[in-house]
């Protein structure tokens, strides 16, 4: 199935968890937050919360700003 | 040894937060995290700004972070809104970056209004200033040297007004202080300016003026030598609010002696 992750499409395997994306990715035990759909996934729900067709996910972390 | 010590039981409080050091640090534009480490120490910031930022998918992500140079139990981390142009994106990061931090509420709101003098837009940042005050976030907030503005921010509940200098970036210094000394005159809350600071001199009028704090990057970031730039924004800021409280001597229009008129041989 297809998401869009920071804006650029990727597919994964129905059934995806956030964790499981974030592993993917290599952001797996980092330090990032990560919204679905506008809506915050908190780190407690990312085993649980599966992916579905269309979300857009967002990973973000912090860098250097003023 | 000078065991002089005026700045001890002056703290600056934020939203409940004590701190001894009035002087916030930036944490863009720097080479690398070890030079962002050594200026932010030599500056003596106990409160950092940072940003919040998509991750960049496929590549390396064992990149050292920048929470690793700056660890959120030595410092007061203020995620920023930079480069938001509406509410509803400043709110949105403002919320990415509490669940980042582990809960952690203090933020520093932005709401810019053009790409080419980073103005607030301030009809954006009353509106994200609402919103993330009625959600729980103690919020510092940027904004414009306009006095009336800062009342209202300060009647919204922000913990903190951060009105500019000059643009950000701009590196001219104070470029209003009667409005600063008005906002500062009627604020209950910490008045903190924000951007535009390009030397030492610019901070300590900042804090001559009464303000509680400065916050600035690219004039320590940008400069020839960072961290010798942070170590004089330092003394600036120091210098600066000891000279407040000190209280400074009238301007007058003409010369008085500083030594005896009585006794003078002859």
């Amino acid at each position: 199935m297809l998401i869009t992750l920071n804006g650029d499409a990727r597919d994964c395997a129905p059934g995806t968890s956030v964790s499981a994306l974030l592993d993917d990715a290599g952001y797996a035990g980092k330090r990032v937050a990560v919204e679905v759909n506008l809506e915050i996934v908190p780190r407690s729900a990312h085993a649980t919360h599966l992916l579905a067709e269309g979300d857009r996910v967002e990973i973000v972390h912090a860098i250097g700003g003023g | 040894m000078n065991h002089f010590a005026p700045a001890a039981d002056d703290l600056l409080t934020v939203a409940g937060r004590t701190f001894h050091s009035r002087l916030l640090t930036g944490t863009g534009k720097y080479k690398d995290f070890d030079e962002t480490r050594r200026a932010t120490e030599a500056a003596g910031a106990q409160i950092v700004t940072l940003a919040i930022r998509r991750v960049n998918i496929g590549q390396d992500a064992s990149q050292p972070n920048l929470l690793d140079a700056l660890p959120p139990d030595r410092f007061t981390l203020l995620p920023n809104t930079a480069g938001c142009y509406t509410a509803d994106d400043a709110v949105r990061t403002c919320r990415l970056a509490r669940e980042l931090l582990d809960g952690h509420n203090l933020v520093k709101l932005e709401v810019l209004g053009d790409e080419r003098t980073l103005y607030p837009d301030v009809v954006q940042t009353l509106a994200a200033a609402e919103k993330l005050v009625a959600d729980g976030f103690d919020v510092m907030v940027y904004t414009s040297d306009d006095p009336i503005l800062a009342r209202r921010l300060e009647e919204i509940g922000c913990a903190a007004i951060m009105p500019l200098a000059a643009p950000i970036g701009s590196g001219l210094g104070i470029q209003n202080r009667y409005n600063l000394l008005e906002i500062v005159e009627n604020a209950k809350v910490p008045v903190i300016v924000d951007a535009g600071v390009g030397t030492a001199s610019d901070a300590s009028i900042a804090m001559e003026l009464g303000c509680d704090g400065v916050l600035m990057n690219t004039a320590i970031a940008g400069a020839k030598d960072p961290v010798l730039m942070a170590h004089a924004m330092k003394l600036a800021v120091e210098a600066g609010r000891a000279a407040f409280r000190a209280g400074r001597i009238p301007r007058k229009r003409f010369a008085s002696a500083s030594s005896p008129v009585d006794g003078l041989v002859g």
